[in-house]
């Protein structure tokens, strides 16, 4: 593997680590539901790294996570998250970040803009949420249906995250081309 | 950066990591099929047992999942309304023993005896060109880039700021994004000058 991927994988990991210490975006959304900026992590990761790289950013991070450091959302790490009733979104991200990354080089004839938002809504939303939903249904012996229902108030949020993900790309596409490793030759 | 592993050692510090891993893989695979709430409180109790032995600064660590109380409720009360309270409160007590037991092997296992113990498992790696080394290395570019964002963000927003007096926000991301790109590519450069990642087997 090139050096300058290596490094790249390591600043997602690490930018996905910040995402999740950070108090929060001021988004304007209203009802209080806590939304973690971490799932765009993974949304990021994919668009801009490419479906390999940014699936191997996201192993790195649980792999740091599961080495004991707190760079979760809230502060929560260590090996007690993958036990946690929510495990199946922290695997998920790293599908997630897989698929956004292939979709986005599937599209590398369109906009940057467009392709980078139907890239994270499918790779950062659907895929994530079956993952996700799977993985409460499997530790709470709740069936898919109710799983589901207990995960639908984070959709709003995570739309906007997508939007913000793609608005980023777009940025980075004018002012750093090359930076956008997906679409790269 | 704040750190789950408790700094005083305790008698758990002394076992091995690689036994610690392999015991809370075993127990995680054997309570999986069981639902019996006495079962259940009984494995609860016993890792608060774990965490009294371990003493006053690992019982305070309880306190790391009060976050999740929101969620654990919404759950045992769809249990509820689907079926049975009981299978709901099993649940919920096999999901607390397994987080805290988890989280006893995080807090008693320094993250170098981590990072060995776990190594065999990294060495299939090398058969898509990627050394356990290169790995330790990403680990430690990772950590180390953790603060240095803060410290870009952080910068950016008091620009920011100094022009408009108000604060950033989400608008600083696009800025923020292009400047850590620009950071990594020197870092690429750096090592490569420095002979590039490791790409030998071994340490």
């Amino acid at each position: 593997m090139k050096d300058r991927a290596l490094v790249q994988i390591a600043l997602y990991a690490a930018i996905f680590a910040v995402l999740g210490l950070m108090p929060k975006f001021d988004l304007p959304i209203a009802g209080g539901v806590p939304i973690t900026a971490q799932s765009m992590g993974a949304m990021l990761a994919g668009v801009m790294l490419g479906a390999k790289r940014g699936a191997l950013s996201i192993l790195l991070v649980l792999f740091v996570v599961a080495l004991g450091a707190p760079i979760l959302a809230g502060g929560r790490g260590g090996l007690g998250v993958f036990f946690t009733p929510s495990a199946g979104f922290i695997f998920g991200w790293v599908a997630a970040a897989f698929v956004a990354g292939a979709l986005m080089s599937l599209l590398r004839a369109h906009a940057v803009f467009a392709s980078a938002l139907i890239a994270s809504v499918v790779g950062g939303i659907v895929v994530l949420y079956a993952f996700g939903i799977a993985g409460m249904a499997l530790k709470t012996d709740l069936s898919l249906v109710d799983a589901a229902k207990a995960c639908l108030i984070f959709i709003p949020g995570d739309t906007l995250k997508a939007v913000l993900t793609a608005l980023v790309a777009q940025t980075v596409a004018r002012g750093m081309p090359e930076a956008l490793l997906s679409r790269a030759r | 950066m704040i750190s789950l592993y408790l700094g005083e050692r305790t008698w758990a510090h002394a076992v091995p990591a690689g036994w610690k891993l392999l015991a809370l893989a075993l127990v995680s695979l054997l309570v999986t099929p069981f639902d019996s709430l006495p079962l259940m409180g009984g494995l609860l109790a016993a890792v608060l047992a774990l965490y009294v032995s371990l003493g006053r600064a690992a019982l305070r660590q309880v306190v790391l999942l009060r976050p999740m109380i929101p969620l654990l409720v919404l759950l045992v009360g769809l249990h509820w309304w689907t079926g049975s309270l009981a299978a709901g409160i099993a649940m919920a007590l096999r999901l607390l023993a397994m987080i805290l037991l988890a989280n006893a092997v995080t807090m008693t296992t320094r993250m170098d005896d981590m990072m060995d113990a776990v190594e065999p498992i990294l060495r299939p790696l090398a058969l898509f060109g990627l050394s356990p080394r290169a790995v330790a290395l990403m680990v430690a570019m990772m950590l180390r880039f953790v603060p240095l964002l803060f410290a870009l963000w952080e910068a950016l927003n008091e620009s920011w700021r100094a022009r408009t007096g108000r604060r950033g926000g989400w608008r600083l991301l696009a800025p923020f994004c292009i400047q850590t790109l620009r950071l990594s590519h020197h870092t690429a450069e750096a090592l490569a000058a420095r002979g590039g990642a490791p790409k030998g087997p071994r340490r």
